[in-house]
């Protein structure tokens, strides 16, 4: 094989991508044409109405990315308490060493478990819980999805934070505990400042790997099409909206949630932008 | 005055040290009360037949409750619908994956490969339900049906973008003077990376595979709309297939089954988890 038609297989292989995501994009902008063109498009982001009777169907897709929105930030606050600590455990306190290992492993295997049973963990033990504390009635709903969500979300966060972490060069530490400084005063005055930009962006990702959560967080988020008014109501996500729906879904109410598929695309693929280009910044300085 | 300053700082910091242990040693609860949950409730359903047999119906389960016996049946229409759908996105991600990687190595500062590059990420964060969408519009819709093909098409676009990274990320860890003593004795590009490169990146590569592969068995919500589920054991392409996922959501919604979710998800769990750790052994072996 000569070096020519070398460079045209590896090309040819390449250029798949392209036609993927393009495919992609293709796809998801003519079909949900219709929806934006019968609704107008501000007007379908704007409006809180998901109703399919026939002759009068009206669909909007606020209630869904309020939920999106909702579960997201609240697992990013719950995760941070957990992934915070084990991205210090692994990355400082006990960098190169057995234990921060172990630790490694345990959030690797939190990030392999398939969505579907971190779903029925939270159905069947989580919801209950909630249900004996009295916090919500049904047990479902966005808190639960939230809680189960950090949960998936704490490997992704802690080893990209515990990289950052990990990088941070030695002779400033040192210089800070040469002027007398305690382990604490060296983390929170030398090890957040110069890792600060990488820790951000770790948490970014994390929330891109939040918003497309689908089976969590439809089989806990209680899956009714209001906009949820508190952390205990039961609502919808974009994602769960698509899976409770898609199947049995025709006509208008089919473009109209393939309609909300591309504006989940088009957040998850500006989030995930925003969170590798900090990376790459934060690896050069 | 100046002693109390430092005990407290002396205490703040130890504080802190606890305060980080206890917190870190909690991620670990999660985890452990998930696989003690399943190992415990799917044990005991776990036999030859739960592995041989496929789903029962609603109504023969709803039977064997009321006469208290275990439910008959098991799983063995998902787990031959997993390994088909599997079996075919493996074999045209796995080359296209890795053709694509190499590209990408070899020419990591022509702009259409950072253009492809950026698009890998892209894809990669991409939710699993909006790749469902996508290949039901692409292969369902024109096919006129769900089928084990729509399936597998969904799995392997979810797989390209991991295999592509590893093998791009392992033929660049690779020392440069491997490729120029390969091509200083005269092997031309194709041969160096066909005999030298990727022989030498094969740990990354099969590590990256194996990863991959695990990501997406237990993915469910692409093949709800492209493979949908089907309570035979199938061996045709072209038709609605079952996946394990697909029945544990399957028996997740209908009461009379229930009883089944256990014994799959303990499959499940212990088949991704194995993957896993093997993955991340062979990573080890391979880098020392």
């Amino acid at each position: 094989m000569n070096d020519k038609l070398y460079k045209i297989i590896l090309f040819v292989a390449a250029l798949i991508m392209p036609i993927v995501c393009g495919g992609v994009v293709y796809a998801l902008v003519t079909d949900a044409y219709d929806a934006f063109e019968h609704f107008g498009f501000l007007k379908f982001l704007s409006s809180s109405e998901w109703s399919y009777t026939e002759g009068n169907e009206q669909y909007g897709a606020l209630p869904f990315i309020t939920g999106t929105l909702m579960t997201t930030l609240l697992a990013l606050i719950f995760c941070i308490p957990f992934s915070l600590p084990v991205a210090l455990f692994v990355g400082e306190y006990f960098k190169g060493t057995k234990v921060a290992s172990v630790l490694s492993t345990v959030t690797d295997l939190l990030a392999g478990i398939p969505s579907i049973i971190y779903g029925l963990w939270g159905f069947y033990t989580l919801r209950p819980i909630i249900m004996v504390l009295n916090i919500s009635p049904q047990g479902s709903g966005v808190l639960t999805a939230s809680l189960v969500l950090s949960i998936m979300i704490i490997p992704y966060a802690a080893s990209l934070s515990a990289e950052f972490i990990k990088m941070v060069p030695n002779d400033l530490k040192e210089g800070a505990y040469s002027l007398g400084a305690t382990r604490a005063e060296v983390i929170r005055k030398v090890v957040f400042p110069v890792a600060g930009s990488g820790i951000f962006s770790s948490y970014i990702l994390a929330i891109g790997r939040a918003l497309g959560e689908t089976m969590t967080v439809t089989m806990l988020i209680g899956n009714t099409n209001n906009i949820p008014n508190s952390i205990t109501s039961t609502g919808n996500s974009m994602a769960s909206i698509i899976a409770n729906q898609f199947g049995e879904a025709d006509g208008l109410r089919l473009s109209s949630l393939i309609a909300i598929g591309l504006i989940l695309f088009l957040i998850t693929a500006l989030i995930n932008m925003i969170g590798k280009i900090m990376i790459k910044r934060a690896r050069i300085a | 005055m100046n002693k109390l300053k430092i005990k407290h700082r002396l205490a703040q910091d130890r504080l802190m040290l606890w305060g980080i242990c206890l917190l870190a040693a909690l991620t670990a609860v999660p985890l452990l009360a998930i696989l003690g949950e399943v190992l415990l409730r799917g044990y005991d359903q776990l036999s030859w037949s739960f592995f041989t047999e496929p789903t029962p119906t609603a109504y023969k389960a709803m039977k064997a409750i009321e006469a208290d016996e275990p439910i008959p049946g098991g799983i063995a229409n998902g787990i031959v619908g997993t390994m088909i759908m599997l079996g075919m996105a493996v074999v045209v991600a796995v080359p296209l994956g890795i053709l694509c990687g190499a590209f990408l190595a070899e020419n990591s500062k022509n702009r259409f490969a950072q253009f492809v590059s950026y698009l890998t990420d892209l894809l990669q964060g991409t939710p699993s339900v909006i790749i469902g969408i996508i290949t039901y519009i692409w292969v369902v819709v024109p096919m006129k049906g769900y089928s084990a093909i729509a399936g597998s098409v969904a799995l392997c676009i979810m797989m390209l973008p991991l295999i592509i990274r590893s093998t791009e990320e392992t033929l660049k860890i690779l020392p440069a003077s491997l490729k120029e003593a390969g091509l200083a004795l005269g092997g031309n590009k194709a041969r160096v990376m066909m005999k030298i490169q990727l022989p030498a990146a094969f740990g990354g590569i099969f590590t990256g595979v194996l990863l991959a592969i695990s990501r997406v068995i237990g993915e469910m919500a692409p093949l709800m709309f492209t493979a949908l589920g089907c309570s035979l054991i199938r061996f045709s392409i072209d038709k609605p297939i079952s996946a394990v996922p697909l029945l544990i959501w399957e028996f997740f919604n209908d009461p009379n089954l229930q009883e089944l979710i256990w014994g799959a998800s303990l499959f499940l769990l212990l088949f991704v988890l194995t993957l896993n750790i093997t993955a991340k052994y062979i990573a080890k072996k391979w880098n020392q």
